[in-house]
């Protein structure tokens, strides 16, 4: 079978004072190849582990994460991973990051220059490529790290609020540059971000995980994703059903945090 | 007494120095800082003061040439010196029978270290005698002024007045031509102004060490060349760091990566951390002695701790997420320690690395202090047997800019080899 199937996960945390906290329960999904899934939740719902389950960091206390007929055991090439803050190599030139992945695989510069180059290109870091980590902007760096995932052709990529450190505005054109990759490289990928809008814009599908123990909430089937490629995101926006979803949505996280809240005070 | 006059002169210096600048120089520089709203309390707004730098430097230049009277300070800006030259008092001896008669004290004195002339003096009339004495400068002379009387203090003659002033045992007496005093035989104790200035035995003035700089470079001192005396020091310090390196990085890493290595050697690393260096010297003497080996391993066990802390601190400090990313770009755990690991760690490395350099430095010099027969702490200990102070001071110096040189340089391969240090 192909794509990505997460069956039936749980993962529970033994804390050093003997207690544990169960960060996932009974968590099944599965991706097809091409899917771009975004995640949404209130923190501490689970989304971070549940990424780095797949992307093999974790290994989960209960069931399996199957990708593409075999069983995850660990960290590959096949799962590339954006995460928020570059985690980009200073020592390294923009272009060394970049085919850092091909480095290591062993192949020669003949055989990754043109993908690397042609990769630069589309992130518009041409002008860039000598320069070093520590000499770009925020926004510049997240390129990068963008570029470097691709550059090794995984077949899922796993993003962890790629976006969530960049302001508005270069936030927006980083959603559009994102949406235009998905659809030029046909990449399977999971997003996770703290922005409703940021979901609904990008995800094909928008899941809705709840907290405590993380779980799946709610699952969305979306077009906006669709309507986005090289189009106006804000154009998209103004479709009737996007602020419907998004109100409809933020009511569900709202109602989240307030129950979190209550329990806290209960518990006081 | 000097102490007390350099320290105002030093602060006179220092607070002339500031007003005129503040008053004549900075009136005029109105740069964006100055237009600050903060700038008292804002760290950043602080930047050393070149003026007050070069003034700094050339004040303790011009103290030093100033109160050892140095041919490179013009003369008026030296401090008063010592009289030197001829010079005469006179003395009332008192014979047990009352009986009074004066003489008078020719005394003619040398400068600093120059040779005493002897003079003479013509005996003159009555039962004092006149005297003769050579002396240098900024010495006291006991002066036994009865050896040509013809009544001596065996006889019950003592020295009642100087130059017409009263003195008694145990009096001191202060004139032009300097300070007098009995001694408890009654002999009188003379010493003439010694001014302001510094014997070059306690601090020679700053030419005779530049001299002696010339001299020791040239012809050497104990039998070897300033340069092989100075080189014999660094090779010390660089194969010790080196060796102290080769062994420390790799054991970093490994305490860094293994909970085993980390297990096993912690409780060494941490208990050989705080013994300083210097107290291992005796040890090392004892087991390997005064040569090379012993030096070496000494400065091997001085930076060995340092490194070995840096680098397992660079182990530790690199962003789980980088090597995370790493993996999961398809790197192999070997990829992950060449490409990630090892590159993330090198400031701290070089942060190690400084302060390694500059305690073996500090550490070679006091070795060599203890035992050696070459370098450059050897120079000075056995320039200090001597009271030969101008190369116990010209040791320092070199001393100083070596370890000075050595952190630049150090400074400025962090810069080529680890510019994202501190900024990512």
């Amino acid at each position: 079978m192909t794509g990505l199937s997460i069956e039936n996960i749980s993962m529970r945390f033994d804390l050093p004072n003997g207690s544990s906290v169960q960060a996932l329960k009974n968590v099944s999904l599965h991706l097809n190849e091409g899917e771009l899934m975004s995640v949404l939740g209130p923190s501490g719902c689970g989304k971070t582990t549940l990424l780095n389950i797949v992307a093999g960091f974790l290994a989960p206390t209960e069931g399996q994460v199957v990708m593409n007929g075999h069983k995850v055991t660990g960290p590959a090439a096949e799962r590339g991973m954006v995460f928020q803050q570059g985690a980009l190599f200073e020592w390294m030139d923009v272009r060394s990051n970049v085919s850092f992945g091909p480095r290591m695989e062993g192949q020669r510069p003949s055989q990754y220059d043109a993908h690397v180059d042609h990769l630069l290109n589309v992130t518009g870091l041409r002008d860039f490529k000598d320069k070093a980590i520590y000499e770009l902007s925020g926004g510049m760096q997240q390129r990068v790290a963008l570029a470097r995932c691709l550059a090794n052709d995984p077949d899922v990529i796993l993003m962890d609020e790629p976006l969530g450190a960049l302001d508005a505005l270069t936030r927006e054109k980083m959603q559009g540059l994102v949406l235009k990759l998905w659809k030029e490289t046909g990449k399977t990928i999971i997003l996770i971000t703290h922005s409703v809008e940021e979901a609904l814009l990008l995800g094909e599908r928008l899941l809705v995980m709840a907290p405590r123990p993380g779980r799946i909430h709610k699952e969305y089937n979306l077009p906006f994703a669709d309507l986005g490629v090289g189009a106006d995101l804000r154009e998209v926006k103004k479709h009737p059903d996007y602020a419907r979803t998004r109100e409809e949505i933020l009511e569900m996280i709202w109602d989240m945090e307030e129950e979190i809240m209550g329990r806290a005070e209960a518990a006081q | 007494m000097i102490g007390s006059v350099i320290l105002l002169v030093y602060v006179a210096i220092f607070v002339l120095s500031f007003l005129a600048v503040r008053f004549l120089v900075h009136k005029t520089t109105r740069d964006f800082t100055s237009l600050k709203t903060v700038t008292f309390g804002d760290e950043s707004a602080v930047t050393s003061n070149r003026i007050a730098s070069i003034v700094s430097v050339t004040t303790v230049f011009l103290i030093w040439g100033s109160f050892t009277g140095s041919s490179w300070v013009p003369g008026f800006l030296h401090a008063p010196g010592p009289f030197v030259g001829e010079t005469s008092f006179t003395y009332t001896l008192e014979t047990a029978d009352g009986v009074r008669d004066d003489a008078t004290v020719y005394v003619k004195v040398a400068d600093f270290g120059q040779e005493t002339e002897s003079i003479e003096a013509a005996p003159g009339e009555g039962i004092a005698k006149d005297d003769a004495v050579a002396m240098n400068a900024s010495r006291t002379a006991t002066i036994l002024f009865d050896r040509n009387d013809e009544v001596t203090r065996k006889d019950g003659a003592r020295v009642v007045a100087i130059d017409g002033i009263a003195i008694g045992a145990g009096d001191e007496i202060r004139t032009e031509t300097g300070r007098f005093a009995l001694t408890d035989k009654g002999a009188i104790s003379f010493a003439p102004p010694s001014g302001l200035q510094m014997e070059p035995i306690w601090l020679p003035p700053p030419e005779d060490v530049v001299g002696r700089v010339v001299e020791i470079a040239n012809e050497g001192y104990r039998d070897s060349t300033l340069w092989r005396h100075l080189g014999y020091s660094l090779f010390r310090v660089i194969a010790g760091f080196v060796f102290g390196a080769l062994l420390g990085i790799p054991l970093g890493y490994a305490m860094g990566l293994s909970d085993w290595f980390r297990g096993w050697f912690e409780p060494i690393v941490e208990f050989m951390r705080p013994v300083p260096p210097l107290a291992l010297i005796p040890l090392v003497i004892i087991w390997f002695g005064i040569g090379e080996t012993g030096k070496i391993i000494l400065l091997f066990l001085a930076s060995l701790w340092i490194m070995a802390i840096a680098a397992r601190a660079g182990v530790s400090g690199v962003n789980i997420s980088k090597v995370h990313a790493a993996y999961s770009l398809g790197a192999s755990k070997f990829q992950v320690m060449r490409h990630v690991i090892m590159p993330n760690s090198l400031p701290e490395i070089f942060t190690g690395a400084r302060v390694a350099m500059g305690v073996c430095w500090g550490t070679v010099v006091a070795a060599e202090l203890v035992a050696a027969s070459e370098g450059a702490g050897m120079m000075i200990m056995v320039a200090s047997k001597f009271q030969l102070t101008d190369i116990v001071l010209m040791g320092i110096i070199l001393i100083g800019v070596i370890g000075f040189g050595i952190d630049i340089l150090m400074r400025k391969a962090e810069s080529v080899l680890v510019p994202w240090k501190g900024r990512s």
